[in-house]
């Protein structure tokens, strides 16, 4: 007691840090800067370009914009046809691929046993979510409007009729697109489905209930916000990608009627379409004396949409947390 | 009526419970979706393509720049492909050197450093970011960074700007970049563009960390910093590695961000501000116009497969170094 009272001069704190330490805590806090930059760089430039995009296209954007077809290649008018176009190319793809998606996470969470087989799935799952878009177009091309499109006009199309056939359309734009989100729906209602307790399926199947029972009404009802947050991330790719429609139905301009039933289903099954990321890749670096502000509408409207739909899965998930029981 | 529902069970007929045994086959077939799917790209690009392959001259593909699909005048069709591997490779590069350390530097933020509210609001800033569609990134690269690039790559012939800028390898000449859209740009989105997904899947492999790993170096004296320096980082090292490696994949499979923001001159670049085109671009731009059946045709496929082989193989790649991480911490 004595000792460590002679070698601490009164007034003085003897838990002070010591150089050696100050120096280290400054170092660590030049450390944390360092990393709320990398952040910052991140977030604060993006905001501010789309800031600027929405501030340049501010002069054209109003319900007449959406509302009216283009016109003069897009120098004029609005943007109704692609944004219905892409809207067709969003359902079409996703009464394909939900489906699919959901019963292959079911698969792969439910039924699946540990082994080489669920291992090599779960690695062309990821390994399809690393094509690029553009092998995924080619991939379209070769399938869908050089494979299935003949055999579909052998069957449906009167030879004699040229007008019959059916082409690049809709059709196989939607099933190109799929195939390319097929891995974004699987894996977040994989996430989903892992996420519900086993104990619940097991508590289901000592009640007696099959595996099928237990899956229908424990396990997918449970697990369903997980998936629609899936669902949502498949309409964001879908309404964005460019690249897969290029070649496989995709066109920069078809008659679109101003009015009557054929505004709201202009495009038929097998028919060239409009898009919005189609328009927007257009009117940005093909035509020549575009106004600027058309493209920048263009582009607005574009990420407005998607970040619109993309803010549900956002506020889905927080709510999800919110109300998780288990 | 509460005896009634016990000494009578309730029967009910209810459909989906009928159909299960052909449910069950569905969803067993829906189980191959993902295998079948990567099978059926690969056949029919090779479809396509496989006429092509004996006859196209590979040493040429790989060692030439000099790309002339359509014979045209004197010129007789040439598939040499070295500028477009180069333009792929130099933008991709470029896009790594942003993006790597920006992205960790992000996640190690966002993992152990932010709380509470500015977490989750950089989550949602991180996430909405990799939302948006690359075609946009695109015409941001076109109609927003390329002027901007553009001016500040600029100088009167002789400045000492202009000089230096020929000097360090910016420009070719004084006077600066000839157009906005060049290699720095593309690099540039590219790396805006694999950025949120190196910050979310590393995030993930710094989570992957167990809390006593950091509760041990905290008790050790360590700080937080020292704490992810010397733990985290080398306990999370594969996963880490993995999200760079997924994010190079990204940044080389991107198509119409290059596209529109990198050029589109097929030529090898030396200097930073060259306008560069990428395989990806080319089978965009060209595809729409080769004649279908033709030799250009198929060697546009040709690039497929090769673009496929090496995303397949990074994904493999990584999906093993991250499979190899779990085996070793389970053992």
């Amino acid at each position: 007691m004595s000792a460590v009272a002679a070698s601490v001069t009164p007034g003085e704190n003897p838990f002070a840090p010591s150089e050696f330490e100050r120096r280290k805590a400054s170092w660590a806090r030049r450390k944390q800067w360092l990393l709320l930059v990398c952040c910052l760089m991140l977030v604060i430039p993006v905001v501010a370009i789309l800031v600027y995009i929405f501030v340049r296209a501010a002069p054209i954007l109003g319900p007449d914009y959406l509302w009216l077809n283009p016109a003069n290649k897009g120098k004029e008018g609005g943007l109704w046809s692609p944004l219905i176009g892409t809207f067709y190319l969003v359902v079409g793809s996703l009464a394909v691929v939900a489906p699919v998606g959901v019963l292959a996470a079911i698969y792969l969470n439910e039924y699946a046993r540990e082994g080489w087989f669920k291992r090599m799935v779960s690695i062309t799952v990821t390994t399809l979510a690393g094509v690029p878009s553009i092998v995924h177009a080619l991939f379209g091309l070769g399938a869908f409007v050089l494979g299935m499109l003949p055999a579909i006009n052998r069957v449906l199309a009167d030879p004699d009729n040229p007008v019959t056939r059916w082409q690049a359309g809709l059709l196989t734009a939607s099933l190109t697109i799929a195939v390319m989100t097929l891995p974004v729906i699987i894996t977040a209602s994989r996430e989903a489905l892992s996420a519900v307790p086993h104990a619940f399926r097991e508590a289901c199947w000592n009640l007696g209930a099959t595996r099928w029972q237990t899956i229908r009404t424990i396990v997918l009802p449970n697990s369903f916000g997980g998936i629609l947050t899936g669902v949502i991330l498949e309409i964001c790719r879908a309404a964005g990608e460019t690249a897969p429609i290029l070649f496989t139905g995709a066109t920069f301009f078809k008659f679109v009627a101003d009015q009557g039933w054929g505004k709201y289903f202009p495009f038929h099954i097998g028919e060239p379409f409009m898009a919005m990321s189609m328009h927007l890749h257009v009117i940005s670096s093909q035509i020549s004396q575009m106004p600027e502000v058309m493209k920048f509408g263009c582009a607005a409207v574009l990420i407005g949409l998607i970040l619109f739909v993309n803010s549900f899965a956002i506020v889905l998930r927080i709510w999800l947390r919110s109300r998780k029981r288990w | 009526m509460a005896d009634n529902q016990y000494s009578k069970p309730r029967r009910s007929f209810n459909l989906l419970d009928k159909i299960e045994r052909p449910t069950e086959w569905l969803v067993y077939l829906c189980g191959w979706s993902g295998i079948l799917a990567v099978t059926a790209i690969f056949l029919f690009i090779f479809k396509e393509a496989a006429p092509m392959v004996p006859r196209l001259d590979w040493v040429q593909f790989f060692t030439s720049s000099r790309w002339i699909p359509a014979p045209g005048g004197d010129n007789p069709p040439s598939f040499g492909a070295l500028a477009l591997i180069a333009g792929t490779l130099s933008t991709t590069g470029l896009a790594l050197i942003v993006a790597v350390p920006v992205g960790l530097g992000a996640a190690v933020y966002i993992s152990e450093f932010a709380q509470g509210k500015v977490k989750e609001t950089l989550k949602v800033l991180i996430e909405m970011l990799a939302a948006i569609p690359s075609i946009v990134w695109g015409f941001i690269g076109l109609m927003v960074l390329g002027p901007i690039i553009q001016n500040i790559f600029s100088a009167e012939p002789g400045s000492w700007w202009g000089r230096a800028m020929v000097f360090l390898h910016l420009a070719s000449f004084e006077t600066g970049a000839a157009q906005g859209t060049n290699l720095l740009t593309g690099g540039i989105v590219l790396a805006l563009m694999s950025v949120p997904l190196i910050v979310s899947l590393s995030e993930d492999a710094l989570r992957a960390v167990p809390d006593s790993f950091r509760e041990a170096a905290l008790a050790l004296g360590a700080n937080r910093w020292e704490t992810v320096r010397r733990v985290l980082f080398p306990a999370a090292r594969n996963g880490l590695l993995a999200a760079c490696l997924l994010g190079m994949g990204r940044a080389i499979g991107e198509t119409m961000a290059v596209l529109l923001a990198a050029g589109h001159s097929n030529r090898i670049p030396t200097v930073l501000t060259d306008p560069v085109r990428t395989m990806t671009a080319t089978i965009a731009a060209e595809m729409g116009e080769a004649v279908h059946g033709s030799d250009h045709y198929r060697v546009l496929f040709i690039l497929g497969i090769v673009l496929f082989v090496i995303t397949c193989g990074i994904n493999v790649a990584s999906d093993l170094i991250i499979k190899g991480v779990k085996n070793q911490t389970q053992a």
